[in-house]
């Protein structure tokens, strides 16, 4: 019966992450919402997330829309339903591309970042040093990554958005030799608020999974350069994962029966 | 307090990680004033000790007090609150890199809030001053000092907030021999200034004979030998003997694999 030992083993220690990383939860949950709030690094956090990762995410969303444009063309002209594009472009970018891509592009820029940073200040006894000086890491450290993840998200993602859109317009006019009236009306018509919303409400979901991994594996990193690489590795696949489930579980909730 | 009370009072204090016991009921007893060393070769628990009475690390068992407040046991408040008044020195500095030098010098002082952000850096520059270090050196960043002035502005750091107790985490390791000789003249300099009692640790006779009242060696988990830093070569006992003249025959076997 000995291979039911490295099973359990693994069953074991799965429970085990799974409670510290719940327990890591609650804690920077709790701390988010208890005074005192530290408003210069939530601001720095935010700047950092929002501001900085603004380059690499419109990048993505244009060529996302771009890349959507022309394929649909591709596919609809067999059934002569090229109009539909400018319908296919919005909808897809507002409810799934802008969302999970800037949550992807975003996990693989901030989120690794967070690791490495945490993650070093965990091997050089920074955090220790924290908490020496009267300063709770979790309030300092952990918070308002979180809370500057769930608030810039939702702003990065709607930018996303408009330029993943304005992608479409470009191959769809330019290339295509679509009316940019007619497109930007076709699109207009076919946006709804309700897409927009559900895209912003996953945006900021993915927010607090990508700096949530990202706090929680570098705040947990042992060991030096190895460690912090493991961890940062580890941060963006979870966060990768867990966005790409989550972003199911989301979508089933918001457009299930629709 | 009851002058009798020693500032720093251990008893019977046990930890353990995983089926290694690295302390095994240590008792030690740190006067009001006094300058402790906690002698002991690499990996015999004197970091362990310094991280259950900061409350880095919580003690299996037995009692920790700092000025009859207990630690072992105790809640998140009491320990920031006896966090305030302690002062640290790390091993490597562990100097915040995204902050720059006066920011460092000034975190205690700041997370207490007990000055505004001008006072604080105004007070920064004068504890750099009492280590020697000049004005222009608060505006750096971390990474830009040798090691010698890390360790000058994590002691900086340490006698900030005017601790009444100053914990040093091996002061003298990776320095040239001057600069330990400067650093222990500093440690007994800063030391004498504040009035504060001190508890370092470390490996280096010449550092340990020169900044501690009295000597404590730990081997094996508990404190073997404890007394005035003057009767250290009349100890008597072997494995001090070993240990201080730097022998490799002795009592204390360096557990060596093929």
């Amino acid at each position: 019966m000995n291979f039911l030992q490295p099973i359990g083993r693994v069953f074991l220690n799965f429970l085990s992450a799974t409670g510290k990383l719940g327990l890591f939860t609650g804690s920077a949950l709790s701390h988010c919402v208890r005074p005192p709030l530290y408003f210069r690094i939530i601001g720095r956090q935010m700047f950092e997330i929002g501001y900085l990762s603004l380059p690499v995410v419109g990048l993505t969303a244009i060529f996302a829309g771009m890349v959507l444009a022309l394929q649909s063309y591709t596919g609809f002209a067999r059934f002569s339903a090229e109009g539909a594009i400018a319908n296919v472009v919005v909808l897809s970018i507002t409810r799934e591309l802008g969302p999970v891509l800037a949550g992807l592009m975003i996990a693989g820029r901030i989120g690794a970042a967070m690791s490495a940073e945490i993650g070093t200040m965990r091997v050089t006894e920074q955090i220790d040093a924290l908490t020496t000086l009267s300063t709770n890491p979790m309030k300092y450290l952990i918070a308002p990554r979180i809370m500057a993840g769930v608030i810039m998200l939702p702003f990065v993602v709607l930018i996303a958005d408009i330029i993943g859109v304005f992608g479409g317009y470009l191959v769809a006019v330019y290339k295509l030799g679509f009316n940019p009236a007619n497109y930007l009306k076709n699109t207009w018509d076919f946006m709804e608020f309700h897409d927009v919303f559900t895209g912003l409400v996953k945006a900021s979901v993915f927010g607090f999974i990508v700096t949530l991994m990202g706090c929680y594996h570098g705040y947990n990193s042992k060991g030096g350069a190895q460690g912090v690489g493991a961890a940062t590795t580890n941060a963006v696949v979870s966060a990768s994962i867990l966005i790409l489930s989550t972003d199911y579980i989301l979508t089933e909730l918001f457009f299930a029966g629709k | 307090m009851n002058d009798a009370q020693p500032k720093i009072r251990l008893r019977n204090v046990q930890k353990a990680f995983g089926t290694k016991k690295v302390l095994d009921g240590v008792d030690l007893d740190v006067g009001k004033g006094e300058s402790v060393v906690i002698i002991g070769g690499s990996g015999v628990g004197k970091s362990v000790t310094l991280k259950c009475i900061l409350g880095l690390l919580e003690a299996d068992s037995g009692s920790i007090q700092v000025d009859g407040d207990e630690i072992v046991g105790a809640d998140a408040e009491t320990r920031e609150r006896i966090n305030q008044k302690i002062g640290m020195l790390f091993q490597s500095a562990a100097l915040f890199d995204s902050l720059p030098v006066w920011e460092n010098v000034a975190f205690g002082l700041l997370a207490q809030k007990k000055v505004s952000r001008a006072e604080a850096k105004d007070i920064a520059v004068a504890k750099l001053a009492q280590v020697g270090l000049s004005a222009g050196v608060a505006y750096l960043s971390p990474a830009e000092l040798s090691g010698g002035m890390q360790k000058r502005v994590g002691l900086a750091r340490a006698i900030a907030i005017d601790p009444d107790i100053i914990f040093f985490d091996e002061p003298t390791t990776g320095l040239d021999p001057i600069m330990s000789d400067v650093i222990n003249d500093l440690i007994v300099k800063t030391t004498g200034d504040v009035g504060a009692t001190a508890l370092s640790i470390t490996h280096d006779m010449v550092s340990a004979r020169k900044i501690a009242h009295r000597i404590a060696m730990l081997y094996e988990g508990k404190i073997i030998w404890f007394g005035p830093t003057a009767e250290i070569d009349r100890s008597n006992n072997p494995y001090v003997d070993q240990f201080i003249h730097g022998r490799a025959e002795g009592p204390i076997k360096m557990r060596l694999r093929a």
